[in-house]
């Protein structure tokens, strides 16, 4: 086969890594401040502590079905740093908490749209991003050509879009990272191989080795990265959102990671996981392993830790508090902010909605 | 109903092994709602296949492995995500008949679950049974029943036209009504009369009948004697079992999740006054969500038309006049 056409068989690459799976740093310099790292782990706690919160309210019929971060924290806190809020895009799909929230979407938010309130999709003015993403991979050709537009127009901001193994499979993958390579859209793609798509496993979603090399074809640089490691996820991040703000174009990075809990509060995984792989993942938990590098540092105690979990859990209480204060709510919801200039037939039937429920018009 | 699904699958695929299913989440889970539950298990990785996730390629290859010689099932998890492979569908599956002239048959089902009232996240719940209806070539059912559930998809596996076949989200676990153990077909294009009476005609399909005998029921306490068509098939359409319905009440009302415009409920009233003008004492009226986007889970009771509201707007229809 060596002279044959076809084209040359590559060596598979492997995730690109700074931490030991016990926090120990290699011999380079950190790409993080001791401060950032720290901040990063709030959001991380954050993560962990809404979550927990979450699934218990909804197993108490108080919140909808909602998918939680668990096991892949470092991976998108890790993104997430490497953005400024200020000009940067987030085009999420919905399992990226804490990049949300960092980017300044209300936790209160966040929780009202689980909870089933149309106002939950409030996105304030000053925030840079498009709303979460249910249907898979429709995000991807919106952040290319948001990326792509913003360039039209000189600006510097870049986009990140998040997605799954699971969405890269739809065409709408396919299409945007053409175009971008292409239009050399300042666009990241950020892929979480989180090893599953409901119970369909990684390998059912391509034959590739990695989803980082199916960049080769586009023309658009592919990178892999050990998606349970806040410094290199936040190196490799910050390193692509610097070519692409220099004009340099889209990078696809794989994010290698793993689905530690349930797909969403209606799956149960126990039909599908394997139970051996899982624990496997577990040993390698990103909080874990952010705690032991800072305690390798010399800078994290158990009070420290005592301290952060109480003040993300006082924050996580007030939100929930506020939204479930929040009224229900009314028949006005499903027609406010369908049109700009609303046709006159939708007006009417606002009017009989009211009326029938007994709400305010 | 979700078992009546399940064990239909079943027998046709032990009667035919050329029946294979292909879906996201079909096999080792058996399904987001379990309706291929243990067929993966009975019938192999080869019949019962979990695909990536793209529902292009799923239904575009489904064209494709029945061109081969195969019938294949396909599952959309959610007709939320129908609009993913409607190229395929639209253009592809509805017309591959006409298009080769007779040369090529379709005999290819697509599954799939839709509606609303059970809170799903966004962009799972919406009746989008019009975009399809408005597939010539296409042939599209929507069973309220476990009993029908059961023998439509059986004559939808047997039929040689590639047909749509919607499950009610709300009416998975909560229908219940018999259904026989052994293998039946219910005829695609007959109507059900799920309740006869005299004074209203209201026609709904899918979880809507529901509904619309609860109302029925109530207004009979009223002294509106309601007769609900089940339609089980909206294409081909039972217009002879509409007419006759309509020539005994004189009076229409037309129930569905969708919204107002566009929706499935305005080619039945264009029919009806077609068919049964001089049978008609007033005008027919339609009972719809709104004309908006399917909403969040939380205010979804006010979205989807409920049984007080069927019962306010069909009394006022029994009394009102041409
Ligand atoms: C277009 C589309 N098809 C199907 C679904 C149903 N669905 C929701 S999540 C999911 C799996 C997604 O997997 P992945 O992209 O890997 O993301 P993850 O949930 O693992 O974060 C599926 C099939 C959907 N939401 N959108
Ligand atoms: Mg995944």
């Amino acid at each position: 086969m060596s002279e044959s056409r076809f084209l040359p068989n590559f060596e598979p690459i492997a995730p690109f890594s700074r931490l030991t799976d016990s926090g120990i740093l290699d011999s380079g310099e950190s790409p993080m401040s001791d401060d950032a790292v720290i901040e990063a782990l709030r959001y991380m706690m954050l993560t962990r502590v809404f979550d927990d919160k979450a699934t218990s309210m909804q197993r108490q019929g108080r919140f909808g079905t909602f998918s939680s971060v668990r096991g892949q924290e470092a991976s998108v806190v890790g993104a997430a740093t490497a953005l400024d809020p200020t000009k940067d895009w987030i085009v999420p799909q919905y399992r990226e908490f804490p990049a949300l929230i960092r980017h300044g979407y209300p936790i209160e938010n966040f929780a009202l749209y689980f909870m089933g309130n149309p106002k939950g999709g409030t996105i304030p003015s000053n925030v840079n991003m498009l709303p979460m993403q249910i249907s898979l991979a429709a995000q991807i050709p919106q952040a290319t050509g948001l990326a792509w537009g913003l360039k039209m127009q000189g600006g510097d901001g870049v986009v990140i879009t998040f997605f799954g193994d699971g969405a890269s499979s739809e065409g709408d993958f396919h299409e945007s990272l053409n175009l971008a390579g292409i239009m050399k859209a300042p666009v990241i793609f950020f892929l979480q191989n989180n090893g599953w798509a409901i119970s369909t496993p990684r390998e059912n979603q391509t034959a590739a080795r990695s989803f980082a090399e199916r960049a080769i074809g586009y023309g658009v640089e592919g990178v892999m990265v050990d998606g349970n490691d806040l410094l290199a996820v936040h190196e490799v991040t910050t390193q692509a959102v610097a070519k692409a703000r220099a004009g340099g174009g889209p990078t696809l990075i794989e994010s290698v990671t793993y689905r530690t809990g349930a797909h969403n509060t209606a799956d149960d995984p126990t039909r599908y996981i394997d139970q051996q792989e899982l624990e496997k993942w577990q040993q390698k938990d990103p909080v874990e392993r952010v705690k032991n590098y800072l305690r390798s540092r010399g800078i994290w105690n158990e009070n420290l830790e005592q301290e952060l979990l109480d003040s993300c859990a006082a924050q996580i209480d007030a939100a929930m508090e506020s939204a479930r204060n929040t009224p229900l709510a009314t028949s006005d919801a499903l027609f406010n902010h369908v049109y700009a200039e609303p046709p006159q037939r939708m007006l009417d039937q606002k009017r009989d909605w009211a009326i029938r429920n007994g709400d305010a018009q | 109903m979700i078992e009546a699904i399940r064990e239909c699958l079943g027998q046709e695929m032990e009667a035919d092994n050329r029946v294979v299913v292909i879906g996201e989440d079909v096999g080792v889970l058996g399904g987001v709602f379990r309706a291929t539950d243990g067929l993966q298990a009975r019938f192999g990785k080869d019949r019962v296949v979990d695909m990536p996730l793209a529902e292009g390629v799923i239904v575009g290859s489904g064209i494709g492995l029945a061109m081969s010689g195969l019938r294949p099932v396909i599952e959309l998890q959610f007709l939320g995500f129908g609009h993913q492979a409607f190229h395929q569908i639209g253009q592809q599956v509805a017309r591959l008949r006409y298009r080769s002239q007779g040369r090529h048959s379709l005999p290819l089902v697509i599954r799939s679950p839709f509606g609303g009232g059970v809170r799903t996240p966004e962009l799972h719940s919406d009746a989008f049974e019009a975009f399809y209806t408005h597939t010539p070539g296409l042939k599209v059912v929507a069973p309220a029943t476990a009993y029908d559930a059961k023998g439509l998809l059986a004559a939808a596996m047997e039929s040689d036209d590639p047909v749509l076949y919607l499950e009610p989200l709300k009416g998975y676990r909560l229908t219940k009504d018999e259904v026989p153990d052994e293998r039946y077909t219910v005829p695609l294009g007959k109507l059900r009369v799920a309740r006869a009476g005299a004074d209203v005609t209201l026609i709904a399909w899918s979880a809507a009948v529901n509904v619309a005998e609860r109302a029925a029921e109530e207004l009979s306490e009223q002294g509106i004697s309601v007769e609900v068509l089940d339609l089980r098939s909206l294409n081909p359409l039972d217009i002879d079992g509409v007419s006759e319905s309509v020539a005994k009440t004189g009076r229409v009302a037309i129930l569905h999740e969708a919204p107002l415009t566009g929706g499935f409920g305005g080619e039945l009233v264009a029919t009806i006054q077609q068919e049964c003008f001089y049978s008609l004492e007033a005008p027919i009226i339609r009972i719809s969500a709104p004309d908006t986007p399917y909403p969040l889970g939380g205010v979804e009771d006010l979205y989807i038309p409920d049984v007080d509201r069927v019962v306010a707007e069909v009394a006022a229809l029994a009394k009102a006049s041409a």
